[in-house]
């Protein structure tokens, strides 16, 4: 085990739920989750399943309606300091020296988190001065190299455009090098390239892997999309109705997984040989207004036991790095193998990743 | 299927400018009867243009659209041709029960004698993409994305199309519901015989749908062949880049794009470019010079 001095952030038992219109939307039903330094953690799900609101609750951006009834978010800034409680910590001091500093975030849609009336020089400058005192010409001097680091070539020049004025990559990668400008430890990528073009997503991917690499960021990456998972992450948590229902490495989860949610979401991917039809998870997530009675996965399970509907599942553990919470995995339960078409899927990856390695 | 393939819908070359910005550049395709035709391309790419032209949204420059026996007239919108949109929230009126959605078409039309007649045919129509009668009487913020798209379907088909486009109608939907959309597409495809032209930026989801797919890039048609044609062979550089790009689900064999294209420094230039047909086949088609043409390995 590594040992905890390098562990970033840590989610313990995080409970969030949001009041609207009169009701109660239990959205977070106790998340644990750990990153280490210089990884790569992914949270997937649907939309509702809670994976943006665990990490909005870490940069303390929830909305006004959201009440945290429990648990922790443990960050520690560098190697071997105290963790600080992000959740109990003084808002003032996480706005001042966590958000946007140590931890910056870079969000779906690059337009509305762009100011539209500011050149992105002006917004690159005032990023860097609303964080430290540096003189404007130094700020300048940073936002440069930034943009340079981003890829954005004559960064002179485009330093007096509009955001108006690139397209959606060329903006993501500025809201990349805003994010950058404080030299952050931790950068939390939400569906980063979700409203980009697939050739587009794939140099903003390579962009985002590379500085990471260059500058040992840590890095927590929300996306519905399992091949961005495959691409980018070293660790994996699949997320259903506020919980996080399987872990492990990518390995495990992409060669081995357990969970019938998983087994759902790697069927659902377009393969690239035809079969006729694509698997569907059938019916729909559901709505957290009611807390769920056993597995929340149960009513659209085709896997279900007797007790799933009866009694929510612990985390069972499969390895030291692999875990999922099904019923299936405990040692009474009936043995049931996974769906045939996935299975020979799997068979076909691992023997191609075999080929690859060879 | 070695019968007579009639023609449902012929476009030739389709040209659209806006201003200064010509976004569709003489575009050739055709649909035959009962078949699937998938337009891909990413954004600015002209697909949603195309299909615009074709159901009378936008008023083509030049070139002519043929649907059936007639040649549609710049904006003219024909009933037979039916479209479901990308955002099922903004393509609903909020304000009007599904029922009255999905019977608007028939009211416009005046296609239903009695009141019994039409609420029998949207309770049928609704059955028929999954959802149940009473919830005609709901309104769509009551639904949740999935099943919106499917209000969108039932209220382009209840018209008897002989052509659907849908215009990136699964792009705004959960992994897990793309693929019931999707089924539920495939399945009235194959009960209906309706041709659908499917419009989508991603090439993996329309070959599950797709008898042919045609690949788009800054307005013009660069390949068009069937699924299998052009994913086991690809031949244009676009279209290899374009299926590079989209990452794998195997973590460990990332197949990165082995060359990235970049139009501007790729040396092509789509104006020059003449059809080519790949290997004799009569579906498989690439728009280049015979010099690339040869480089690309496929001269003679």
């Amino acid at each position: 085990m590594a040992d905890t001095a390098e562990i970033v952030l840590e989610v313990k038992n995080l409970d969030i739920s949001f009041r609207s219109a009169g009701e109660t939307v239990h959205a977070i039903r106790g998340v644990n989750l750990i990153l280490r330094r210089g990884e790569t953690v992914a949270l997937v799900g649907e939309s509702g399943s809670g994976k943006s609101v665990t990490m909005k609750a870490a940069m303390g951006i929830l909305a006004d309606n959201a009440k945290i009834n429990g648990g922790s978010i443990l960050y520690r800034p560098e190697p071997g300091a105290e963790p600080v409680d992000l959740l109990t910590a003084d808002p003032a001091w996480v706005r001042k020296n966590i958000r946007g500093r140590s931890i910056a975030m870079v969000f779906q849609d690059p337009m509305t988190s762009l100011n539209p009336t500011m050149t992105i020089g002006a917004q690159l400058v005032a990023a860097i001065r609303a964080h430290e005192t540096v003189s404007r010409k130094e700020a300048r001097d940073r936002a440069l190299n930034l943009l340079a680091e981003v890829g954005i070539t004559e960064p002179e020049r485009r330093m007096r455009r509009y955001p108006h004025e690139f397209s959606g990559g060329m903006r993501q990668r500025i809201v990349i090098a805003i994010a950058l400008s404080c030299n952050p430890n931790l950068l939390i990528c939400d569906e980063p390239t979700t409203a980009l073009d697939v050739t587009i997503q794939d140099h903003i991917l390579e962009l985002i892997v590379s500085l990471q690499e260059k500058r040992g960021l840590s890095v927590i990456y929300i996306t519905h999309d399992l091949g961005v998972v495959a691409r980018v992450a070293d660790y994996v948590n699949v997320m259903y109705a506020g919980k996080i229902i399987e872990t492990g490495t990518i390995i495990d989860v992409f060669y081995d997984p357990r969970h019938p949610y998983t087994w759902g979401l790697l069927s659902a991917i377009p393969d690239t040989e035809s079969g006729d039809t694509l698997y569907s998870i059938p019916g729909t997530p559901p709505v957290l207004t009611k807390e769920p009675v056993g597995d929340a996965f149960a009513p659209r399970n085709p896997y279900a036991l007797e007790i799933d509907f009866k009694e929510e599942p612990p985390m069972f553990k499969i390895s030291e790095t692999h875990a999922a919470a099904t019923w299936l995995l405990d040692e009474r339960a009936p043995r049931v193998p996974r769906p045939e078409a996935l299975e020979a899927r799997i068979q076909k990856m691992r023997k191609e990743a075999a080929d690859y390695v060879r | 299927m070695s019968d007579e393939k009639k023609k449902l819908l012929d476009v030739q070359d389709l040209t659209m400018r806006f201003g200064q910005n010509t976004v569709v550049r003489k575009i050739s395709f055709h649909i035959n009867e009962g078949e699937t035709y998938g337009l891909v391309g990413e954004s600015g790419s002209g697909k949603s243009t195309i299909g615009k032209c074709i159901i009378g949204l936008n008023k083509p420059s030049s070139g002519t659209i043929r649907f059936g026996n007639e040649v549609l007239k710049p904006g003219q919108n024909v009933r037979e041709i039916q479209m479901i949109f990308q955002d099922p929230m903004a393509s609903l009126n909020p304000r009007k029960k599904v029922s009255d959605i999905v019977g608007a078409g028939l009211d416009i039309h005046k296609l239903c004698k009695t009141p019994q007649e039409r609420s029998e045919r949207i309770g049928t129509m609704l059955e028929r993409v999954g959802l149940s009668r009473d919830q005609g009487e709901r309104y769509p913020s009551q639904f949740s994305g999935g099943q919106r798209q499917r209000v969108g379907i039932a209220r382009a088909l209840i018209m008897n199309p002989r052509l659907i486009i849908a215009d990136e109608c699964i792009a705004a939907l959960d992994a897990s519901i793309q693929a019931q959309v999707v089924n539920l597409i495939r399945q009235i495809q194959l009960e209906t015989g309706t041709s659908f032209l499917f419009i989508s930026h991603d090439l993996s989801m329309v070959r599950y749908l797709s008898d042919r797919i045609g690949v788009l890039h800054r307005g013009f048609l660069l390949e068009t062949g069937t699924p299998d044609e052009l994913f086991s062979h690809p031949v244009h550089p676009y279209t290899r880049n374009l299926l590079a790009s989209k990452p794998s689900p195997n973590p460990i064999v990332q197949l990165r794009p082995e060359t990235r294209y970049d139009y501007e420094t790729s040396g092509i230039v789509y104006e020059n470019g003449t059809w080519h047909t790949v290997d004799g086949s009569e579906t498989h088609q690439v728009l280049c010079t015979d010099m690339e043409f040869e480089k690309w390995g496929l001269g003679k």
